[in-house]
This record gives structure tokens, C-alpha cells and sequence, in this order.
């Protein structure tokens, strides 16, 4: 199958030094695969969203390639740390944003528009709430509609910044699961920054372990654990080892800092 | 709750009736004559006297004030979208609003009434007070959208336009709102404000002119009556545009929103 090798981003030695000096990436390599759940994990300051947007073309790199199968707008969906909704607009409002953003270039109609819509609330279990204000909404339906909006225009990556970090965590063990629901039946390819490595096990085929300042591929670990994953899967004793393993390679990375 | 909504109603409703009381008993009890200080009483029967003089030229007053009013919004908001679109003419025009703010108004309009048409000149009055907050405003909360929703739109791809439009606009409508609110005090302030000016030049028929000429002609009652009408209209516009404001962002702004505990 060959699209199922063709990379979807392919990141070569890039760097990023932002203009007051601070060096956030420095020869950082990703190639992401059709399909694939890559998680990018470091911590805070280690240039993980850094990566993110820039692989998303909402920032330049200072050095290297960066190549994407994005070809127009609406090809890749973001979903932000926070939710990033138009307090002004309905849920069915901001979920029909892109849609209509796009219009010019992916010419969708009104009809099909109203059915992209609905599709995609009813995926993250929203159906009943298109008329709500975001400030009616709790802080994880908030995320779902985040996540339904970034799904509307069936882009090919899906790029996820800490979207699950403010939430509670039997919120999200649920949205975990959610998320991990829809990436099976969808097979879009995710790349997920975080700095939970529990998060980070639980969800992904591959980790990439990242050092801090300047960020750098540190180790990169595959889970291979079959899908579907479910709340099982967190008390087995392989969940544990794969933590274990990731959390060592973390400690390891951090202590790279200023070498 | 409702108890402290009531107390919100009747303290200053009581605190009118004692005000009131105190007048009309120091007007008594000092004897004061009608022309240094007139009893609430008087006031308010030369308000029926002569309401329908005072009617019509508070009709006269608050037109200006409305079309003033409209004037400094359309500039303000138009100025501000501009300023916000083309950084250039913001470097270019930004200082001369502020002098034009700053310098007080009622030393602008004893120059606009040579230049201007007396009419002119009163409304120039009423939109040089009131666009600034409007334009202060406006540009506040459109430089005040939030980062991650901009690089929402960019990366769709959005046009300028469709960035304006779409979020922009929406976001900076609570202190658009707020800039409008200002405004609608302040235009009604430019209107008096030139009206007095234009009177001692002759002209005019506002509630402000009737002031300064009653002034002249010791006719204190009617000063006073003329004065509460002014205010009135001032509160009346204040609660107007305060209901706008409540009425357009009930559904999604925190400030509009009521609590629920």
C-alpha cells in the first residue's frame, strides 16, 4: 500500500530561533506517516507546539524543510490548548467556521455545508447542542466542539496542541477515548503534543521524546499495544512498562538541558 | 437578593424626596426670592408653564445631539476599522484625533461658529466630543482579539475582509458598545456646549440656549426647568444605549450575562 508509506509531514533538521534570541528548535526531524498516531512529548518550553505550528504553516521555520501533503486550506485541522471558540457564535456557528472561511477555494455549499455540520457534532456527541453558546458549555464539551470544528473540513492531519491539559482528568480519560473512537473510524493522521506521558502511552502507535531548549528529537518509542484501547488497557501491566520506558526516556531528555 | 434590589430603588428615590424637602424648606424659611433660588415647587409648575416652549427646544437640542450622536459613531468605528487596517494612516492621523480630543471644546467653538453655518457649527460640536471614545474604543477591542482565533483564520487561509468581518468586528462589539455609551453623554454635552457658545452670538433655540438666555433675563425658575429637562434627556440616553448594549451581548458577553449562583 503505497499510500500508506507516503510520509504526510516531513520535518528535515529544522530549527526555529524566535526574534529576542530564544532558540526553540535546532535540527528537529519528523516524518509522520499516513495514518499514524504520533505523539510529541516533552516539557513545557521544549518548542513541541513550536513544531506544531509550524508544520501547521502558522509559523516559518528559521532553518531546514518542512513538507506537508496539505495542499489547500482546510486540509489540516488544529485544535488549540484551549478551546478557541467565537464566544458570539452558536456551537453550529463555529463548527461551520471553516466551511465557511474556505468557501472560495473548496467551493461546499450550503446543503452539504449543513451536513458537514451535523456529521461531524454528531461524531463528537454534540447533536443536541448546535444552538448553544460556548459560555453555556462545559469546559469538555467546549474541547468536543473544538475537535468537531477541526474535523469539519475532513483534512487529511490532524494536529492537536495539549487540547486535554485544563481539563479534569476523568474528563479527560473520556475525551482519551473519544478521540481514540474517532481516529479509528476516521484514520486521519494525528500528531498530539502533550506533556503527560500517561496521555502520551495511552493514545499513540509512536512517541517522540523531545529535549528542552533547544528542542531536538531525543528518543523516539513505539507503543505497540493493538487498538481499540480502552480503559483496560490503563490498568495493564503493559501500560505500566510502556510508562515506565517513556518516563525514564523523559527524565533522560530533561537532563540534556543546556548541554 | 431582592431585598438589596429593592434598596437599590428606594434609597435614592429617598434620598430625591429629602434633597427636595431640604430645598423647599431653606427657600421658605429663608425667604429667598424667586429670582436667587426658586422652590422645587415653582421649578416644576414654570415646567408646565412652559412646557411647550421647553418642549421645543429640547426637541431641537436632542436632534442635534442624535445626529452628532450618529456622526461620531459612523467615524469613530470607520476610523478605527481604517486605522486598524493600514497601520500607516493610523501613524498618520492617531496624534491629530487625540489634540482634536484633548483640546476642550468650548474653545473650539467660539472659532467654528465663524467658519460654520450656526447649525454646522453646533453638530461639528457634538461629533468632535463624542467619535473619540467611539474611535479609543473600537480600536481597543479590535486590537484585542484573541491570538489562537487569528491563527484559526490564517490557517484557512482567510482574507482580510473575511478576518474583519467574521471576527474582528464581533469581538470588539462590547467595547464598541462601551465606546457608543460614552458617546451618547458626550454628544449632548458638544450640543449645550456649542449652544452656549452660540447664544451670546444671537441665534438659537436648544434647551441650552434657553438656559443662557433666561440667565439674561433673570428668569431663574425657567433655568432650572430647562436644566431638568437636560438631564432627563441625558438619562434617557444613557438608558437607551445601555439597553442596546444589554440587548446585544446578553446571549455570549460576561459583562451582559447575569450571575447564577
Amino acid at each position: 500500500m503505497k499510500s500508506q508509506a507516503a510520509p504526510v509531514v516531513a520535518l528535515g533538521n529544522v530549527g526555529k530561533t524566535f526574534e529576542r534570541g530564544t532558540v526553540a528548535l535546532d535540527g528537529f526531524n519528523l516524518n509522520v506517516r499516513a495514518g499514524e498516531f504520533v505523539s510529541l512529548l516533552g516539557p513545557s518550553g521544549c518548542g513541541k507546539s513550536t513544531a506544531l505550528r509550524i508544520i501547521a504553516g502558522l509559523g516559518e521555520a528559521s532553518a531546514g524543510t518542512v513538507e506537508t501533503s496539505a495542499r489547500q486550506a482546510g486540509d489540516i485541522g488544529f485544535v488549540f490548548q484551549d478551546p478557541t471558540l467565537m464566544p458570539w457564535a452558536r456551537v453550529a456557528g463555529n463548527v461551520h467556521l471553516p466551511l465557511k472561511l474556505t468557501h472560495a477555494q473548496r467551493g461546499v455549499d450550503a446543503v452539504l455545508s449543513r451536513a458537514a455540520v451535523d456529521r461531524v457534532l454528531a461524531q463528537v456527541g454534540l447533536s443536541d447542542f448546535e444552538n448553544a453558546f460556548p459560555r453555556e458549555l462545559s469546559g469538555g464539551m467546549k474541547m468536543r466542539v473544538s475537535i468537531a470544528r477541526a474535523l469539519v473540513t475532513e483534512p487529511h492531519l490532524l494536529l492537536m496542541d495539549e487540547p486535554f491539559a485544563a481539563l479534569d482528568e476523568i474528563t479527560r480519560f473520556k475525551l482519551n477515548n473519544d478521540l481514540l473512537a474517532l481516529w479509528q473510524e476516521l484514520r486521519r493522521t494525528v500528531i498530539f503534543v502533550t506533556h503527560s506521558v500517561f496521555e502520551a502511552v495511552y493514545l499513540s502507535q509512536r512517541i517522540i521524546v523531545m529535549t528542552p531548549r533547544p528542542g531536538r528529537v531525543f528518543a523516539e518509542i513505539d507503543i505497540p499495544a493493538p487498538y481499540p484501547r480502552e480503559d483496560r488497557y490503563r490498568m495493564s501491566s503493559d501500560y505500566a512498562g510502556y510508562c515506565h520506558q517513556v518516563a525514564d526516556a523523559l527524565m533522560a531528555a530533561m537532563a540534556e538541558e543546556g548541554r | 437578593m431582592t431585598g438589596e434590589r429593592i434598596l437599590r430603588i428606594v434609597l435614592p428615590v429617598a434620598m430625591l424626596a429629602l434633597v427636595l424637602l431640604a430645598w423647599d424648606m431653606a427657600v421658605r424659611l429663608l425667604a429667598m426670592p424667586p429670582y436667587v433660588l426658586p422652590g422645587p415647587g415653582l421649578v416644576f409648575s414654570t415646567l408646565i408653564a412652559d412646557g411647550g416652549l421647553l418642549w421645543q427646544s429640547l426637541l431641537v437640542t436632542l436632534s442635534i445631539t442624535i445626529e452628532g450622536f450618529v456622526l461620531a459613531a459612523l467615524g469613530g468605528i470607520v476610523l478605527a476599522v481604517v486605522f486598524n487596517q493600514w497601520r500607516l494612516i493610523e501613524y498618520s492621523f492617531y496624534p491629530y484625533a487625540v489634540i482634536l480630543q484633548v483640546t476642550p471644546v468650548i474653545a473650539i467653538a467660539p472659532l467654528l461658529l465663524i467658519y460654520l453655518p450656526q447649525s454646522l457649527a453646533v453638530l461639528a460640536c457634538a461629533w468632535i466630543v463624542a467619535f473619540f471614545p467611539v474611535l479609543a474604543n473600537t480600536t481597543l477591542g479590535l486590537n484585542s482579539v484573541d491570538h489562537n482565533l487569528l491563527a484559526l483564520f490564517e490557517l484557512y487561509k482567510a482574507s482580510r475582509w473575511q478576518v474583519l468581518i467574521n471576527l474582528k468586528l464581533p469581538a470588539a462589539l462590547p467595547q464598541i458598545l462601551a465606546g457608543l455609551r460614552i458617546a451618547g453623554g458626550l454628544s449632548l454635552i458638544g450640543a449645550v456646549v456649542a449652544e452656549i457658545a452660540a447664544g451670546s452670538a444671537g441665534a438659537g433655540s436648544g434647551l441650552a440656549y434657553r438656559i443662557a438666555e433666561s440667565g439674561y433675563r433673570l428668569n431663574i425658575p425657567r433655568m432650572f426647568a430647562a436644566l431638568l429637562l437636560l438631564s432627563l434627556a441625558g438619562v434617557a440616553i444613557f438608558f437607551v444605549l445601555s439597553a442596546v448594549s444589554h440587548l446585544a451581548l446578553r446571549r455570549w458577553h460576561e459583562s451582559a450575562v447575569r450571575r447564577e449562583h
